[in-house]
């Protein structure tokens, strides 16, 4: 046998299954949690509207991307605006993961979780923490939101800030439609923020 | 912190397969390379946003890898790896028995031959990097890998005759 072949045959000899990798992985990510070192856990969920990745820093839930938005590039982002310590991690999100579920059930109509809204600064911001004030079910225009917020002239930047919401779905910028009526851009797209008022006009 | 580098969820997916391939090298195929494999990504996770961007990333984790089978060894209190321990091999290397006999050998082996075969086989370190890590000199670290394969190479074959 040639060396080529030695050496292949010694580097299948260590080579970890799937599984052992996996259950490695997972106790890698359980021991940074607890140590303190873990600047982002994420996870990905199944969902009517399709995979979601979730995201939280030590201080709360910081990101819920759509699949469209390319999750390779989501994490890269927060790996450069917070921090590259991240990894897959679900504990920290198993609080998340439920109140989702029940939203998608039906049977929740207001997120209880603590929220870090690191991703979005001045007026976005400020606007993003106002969202929630529309309630399940309803539905309020660009210029309401500005209103609501103490600038009624500023309905665009509301718009902008719904647009680059960090957190949709559980700051629900899907509830928010254009003065026409219309449903206006979504970053999950118009189907998913059609699907979702659907969801809670549906709810018992 | 800021920095430029890449989520480490992702160094783990590229790299998780090769570090332990080393540590297993070193320590043999139980639960001390397992503890060597998560104490080397632990650091590793703790110094990432200070890593240079353009550093080599697989011989950064090698030579912590190499730090923490140390430690391991250390701590455990003991010195060479249990042959009598190594376990039923999961290996695609033929029957079972094979990949026994080879891990035996591979155990046998003067520890500077088995680390510098794991480390630059395995881990894909230069002869240079592994003499860095060992002590002595490239060449030494080149005749010592060079020494250990031709040990194991009758193992090796005779793993392909059966």
């Amino acid at each position: 046998m040639s060396e080529t072949g030695d050496i292949r045959t010694l580097m299948a000899l260590g080579t970890p299954d799937q599984d052992h990798l996996a259950r490695l992985r997972a106790g890698l990510a359980a021991r940074a949690e607890a140590e303190g070192i873990l600047e982002i856990s994420y996870t990905t969920i199944e969902t009517p509207v399709g995979r979601l990745l979730l995201a939280a820093t030590a201080r709360g839930l910081v990101r819920v991307a759509y699949e469209r938005e390319g999750f390779d590039a989501v994490l890269e982002a927060l790996a450069a605006r917070i921090g590259p310590r991240i990894l897959r991690a679900p504990q920290r999100l198993v609080p998340a993961i439920g109140e989702l579920e029940q939203y998608f059930a039906g049977s929740r109509r207001a997120f209880d979780l603590p929220l870090d809204f690191a991703l979005s600064t001045g007026f976005r911001r400020h606007v993003q923490a106002h969202l929630p004030d529309v309630a399940f079910g309803h539905t309020a225009t660009y210029g309401a939101i500005a209103r609501l917020v103490g600038s009624p002239r500023a309905y665009r930047a509301v718009g902008s800030a719904c647009a680059t919401n960090p957190l949709p779905v559980v700051v629900p910028c899907h509830r928010v439609l254009r003065g026409d009526g219309s449903l206006g851009g979504y970053v999950g797209g118009v189907e998913a923020k059609a699907a979702l008022l659907a969801l809670e006009r549906a709810a018992p | 912190m800021m920095s430029a580098n890449q989520p480490f969820d992702r160094i783990v997916e590229t790299h998780g397969a090769t570090v332990l391939r080393v540590v297993r090298a070193v320590l043999g195929p139980h639960a001390d390379a397992d503890d060597a494999w998560s104490e080397t990504f632990l650091a590793a996770l703790g110094a990432w946003p200070d890593l240079p961007e353009d550093a080599n990333v697989e011989a950064w984790l090698v030579t912590i890898a190499h730090r923490k089978a140390i430690d391991v060894v250390r701590r455990r209190g003991r010195h060479a790896l249990p042959v009598a321990e190594v376990p039923e091999p999961r290996s695609a290397v033929g029957p079972a028995d094979d990949g026994h006999e080879l891990w035996a050998a591979v155990a046998r082996l003067p520890d500077k031959q088995r680390r510098s075969i794991a480390y630059h086989y395995l881990g894909g370190l230069t002869y240079a990097e592994v003499a860095t890590i060992l002590g002595g000199s490239a060449d030494a670290a080149r005749r010592a890998a060079a020494d250990g394969m031709k040990k194991l190479r009758s193992h090796f074959r005779a793993g392909e005759v059966r």
